[in-house]
């Protein structure tokens, strides 16, 4: 028997890169089908844009997840109040929306973000202590009750706001295409990859680099023994929970302006989409949503131009071959 | 008790209610002439049917589907699509049945094997997912299923409204193809209630509850969860089909928004939770009350809304609109989810067992 070094680092876990190859080599397996490069290149960068406002909307539910085994039906509510807040903030603004500088469209934008994610912070409280605290630990309950909740927020939103859709359009200075190598990239979608670049990347460096992030870390992989260490997980996990949801009003903000309309009902259409992306991910995985996200999205765009017919149903086949070849998604982080 | 499968109502205000429900849905064409509180008692019918057969998958299983619509629709079409296509007959009727059941439980195994072996929760958004994109794939091929119009089609002439079975009447009432189709969907309605009773109280149900309470211990024990899950999902599925398939022989008519919409899921939910989880008596009370006050109070909140906006009141007619019906639908829902989770008969049985 060899002696324990006491002093020998732990040993690495092993990175796991393959999922991460996914989507690159998925974009270069379709170029030869797509034909023209600048068709490819237009449809990756769309492909890219979506997924990044979903892995926005998505990040918090997969997170809130993993950390408190909580899944949280009611996740897209906050999508669809965080678009009825940009059209709020945008409606007084439209001197600055319509003028041509793109500063002055990005200083429009800016109040509109910031009010969704803050509104959308302060009713995921309320949404906690109404609908997910009472129910804690009953999957049973706590999915019929977050459904439920999802239901009445949406009404509640057509109650305040009217049943019919709000046009809310793009700031003039976003609008139309930056042609790069002949092929015509949107403006738009430009900066919905760099908002969600930028979220990833600080996601994945509060995650890994802080001591708030190692305490959420360790909670999704074992609540009990971070509590047995004196942590109030309950604490974490409401300040998780209002950060997943205001992420999830700041997604709304994008995907209302991407389709320049607002209407609750995004609620429900994204809340199944969200799911397909994170199940793909990995429940609890962050890094997993990101990816899942990315895929779903490119392979909607490409199976659009392709073959029409599949898109309908190519999230769901996504999901069947990711679950075939990993059965927890790609990256499967809690034991649950 | 053979014929209820020795699992009686337990309570004597619920074994009077259930009586007084099945004497009114039995005779509801000679109680309630014209054809409104017709529709209504087949409604109930084949709710009560949807519902008990949603009960098998969340009251006694514990597993969470948004997918029972999707079957109920797949039956609807499966009889909505033959008749439409190949004409009216009763040969058409089995044939849009022969094809619709194996569809069902095809779907329904590969749905259960595919997202029940990890965990229930992930059943759930499974079965989100799957009915949305198959309620997307219904209304887009429309050179099929007609999109968003639906298939109206012609039943079989015994079935028709103008078909007079025998001339004269009975207590008054014309004994037409209405009736008959009435109690075609009444009687298959009770068997397949009462086969669904029998499921439940056998051996099989009995492992579905022990899994429902403790599914490591039944593990332990030797029944294979995944296995029995994913059957008590292959039968429920069936049963709402089949109840899909009356659905459309009583409408003549299938369309997304009467079979496969996600409101008619929400329906589900409220009246298996309002009426008792894992009861099954509790689909009939709830189907049945709930429906009552679909037909009933929405006129009401109308008149609420319209009153409020003629008197000025802010917000008010907003929230009464009847368009909001969902609104005060999910409060309620979540209100009998927190605070009332056995529902009307699990209520009824503890106050008989106190007395």
């Amino acid at each position: 028997m060899t002696a324990i070094d006491s002093g020998a680092a732990l040993p690495k876990q092993r990175a796991d890169f393959i999922p991460a190859f996914l989507p690159i080599v998925l974009a270069l397996a379709v170029l030869p089908f797509v034909g023209s490069p600048s068709t490819w290149i237009t449809l990756t960068v769309a492909g890219l844009s979506m997924g990044m406002m979903i892995f926005i909307m998505a990040s918090g539910l997969t997170l809130v997840f993993g950390l408190m085994d909580v899944l949280n039906f009611g996740h897209g509510a906050f999508i669809a109040v965080g678009a009825y807040m940009a059209a709020l903030v945008l409606a007084p603004l439209l001197g600055w929306t319509q003028a041509d500088s793109l500063w002055s469209a990005l200083a429009a934008l800016l109040p509109a973000a910031i009010v969704a994610m803050a509104v959308s912070a302060a009713l995921s409280i309320v949404f906690e202590r109404l609908l997910i605290r009472p129910v804690y630990g009953q999957h049973l309950k706590q999915i019929l009750v977050t459904m439920g909740g999802l239901i009445v927020a949406e009404q509640l939103l057509y109650a305040l706001f009217g049943p019919q859709l709000i046009a809310l359009p793009l700031p003039t200075a976003l609008r139309g295409s930056i042609v790069f190598a002949d092929a015509a990239v949107e403006r738009y979608r430009l900066l919905a990859v760099v908002v969600g670049l930028i979220i990833f990347v600080s996601l994945i460096l509060i995650l890994t680099r802080t001591k708030i992030g190692l305490l959420i870390r360790a909670g999704v992989e074992n609540r009990e023994m971070v509590e047995v260490l004196g942590y109030r997980i309950k604490r974490l996990f409401i300040g998780v929970f209002m950060a997943g949801s205001a992420l999830a009003g700041l997604g709304g903000v994008m995907w209302a302006l991407y389709r320049e309309q607002v209407h609750a009902s995004v609620a429900q259409e994204l809340t199944v989409l969200m799911f397909i992306v994170i199940i793909i991910g990995g429940l609890g995985s962050v890094t997993g949503c990101f990816i899942g996200a990315i895929l779903v999205a490119l392979v909607a765009n490409y199976a659009g131009f392709l073959v029409p017919k599949l898109a309908l149903v190519s999230d769901i086949l996504l999901m069947v071959l990711v679950l075939l070849w990993r059965p927890r998604g790609l990256f499967p982080v809690t034991s649950r | 008790m053979m014929i209820l499968s020795g699992d009686t109502p337990r309570s004597r205000i619920l074994s009077a209610v259930l009586l007084g429900v099945f004497l009114a849905l039995a005779f509801a064409p000679f109680l309630f002439p014209g054809s409104k509180p017709l529709n209504v008692a087949a409604k109930i019918c084949i709710f009560a049917l949807l519902v008990a057969s949603y009960d098998l998958l969340l009251g006694f299983t514990g597993i969470v589907s948004f997918a029972h619509t999707m079957f109920f629709g797949i039956g609807a079409y499966g009889v909505a699509l033959a008749l439409f296509n190949y004409g009216p007959g009763w040969s058409m009727i089995a044939l849009g049945i022969i094809i619709a059941l194996p569809v069902t439980a095809l779907l329904a195994l590969a749905i259960g094997l595919f997202s029940l072996r990890v965990q229930a929760i992930f059943f759930s958004m499974v079965t989100l997912a799957v009915a949305s994109a198959f309620a997307v794939l219904a209304s887009q091929l429309s050179w099929l299923t007609g999109g968003e119009d639906g298939r109206s089609f012609q039943v079989p002439p015994v079935l028709r409204p103008g078909n007079r079975l025998f001339d004269g009447e009975i207590f008054g009432v014309a004994f037409n193809g209405r009736v008959v189709s009435y109690y075609l969907v009444f009687i298959i309605c009770v068997l397949l209630f009462l086969l669904l009773l029998r499921i439940v109280n056998s051996p099989f149900g009995r492992v579905l509850q022990a899994i429902r309470e403790n599914p490591f211990r039944a593990e332990a024990l030797g029944y294979r969860i995944v296995v029995h899950r994913t059957l008590a999902n292959v039968i429920a599925a069936l049963i709402a089909a089949a109840a899909g398939a009356l659905n459309a022989i009583w409408l003549h008519y299938t369309g997304p928004e009467t079979s496969l919409s996600f409101s008619i899921m929400l329906d589900i939910l409220v009246m298996v939770v309002i009426g008792g989880m894992g009861t099954m008596y509790g689909a009939v009370i709830g189907a049945a009350l709930y429906i009552l006050a679909q037909n009933y109070l929405q006129a009401l909140m109308g008149s609420v809304s319209n009153a409020t906006a003629s008197a000025g009141v802010p917000l008010v007619p907003g929230l009464f609109h009847p368009d909001r019906w969902l609104l005060w639908l999910g409060i309620l829902f979540i209100l009998s989810v927190r605070f009332f989770p056995s529902g009307i008969v699990g209520r009824l049985r503890q106050g008989a067992t106190k007395a």
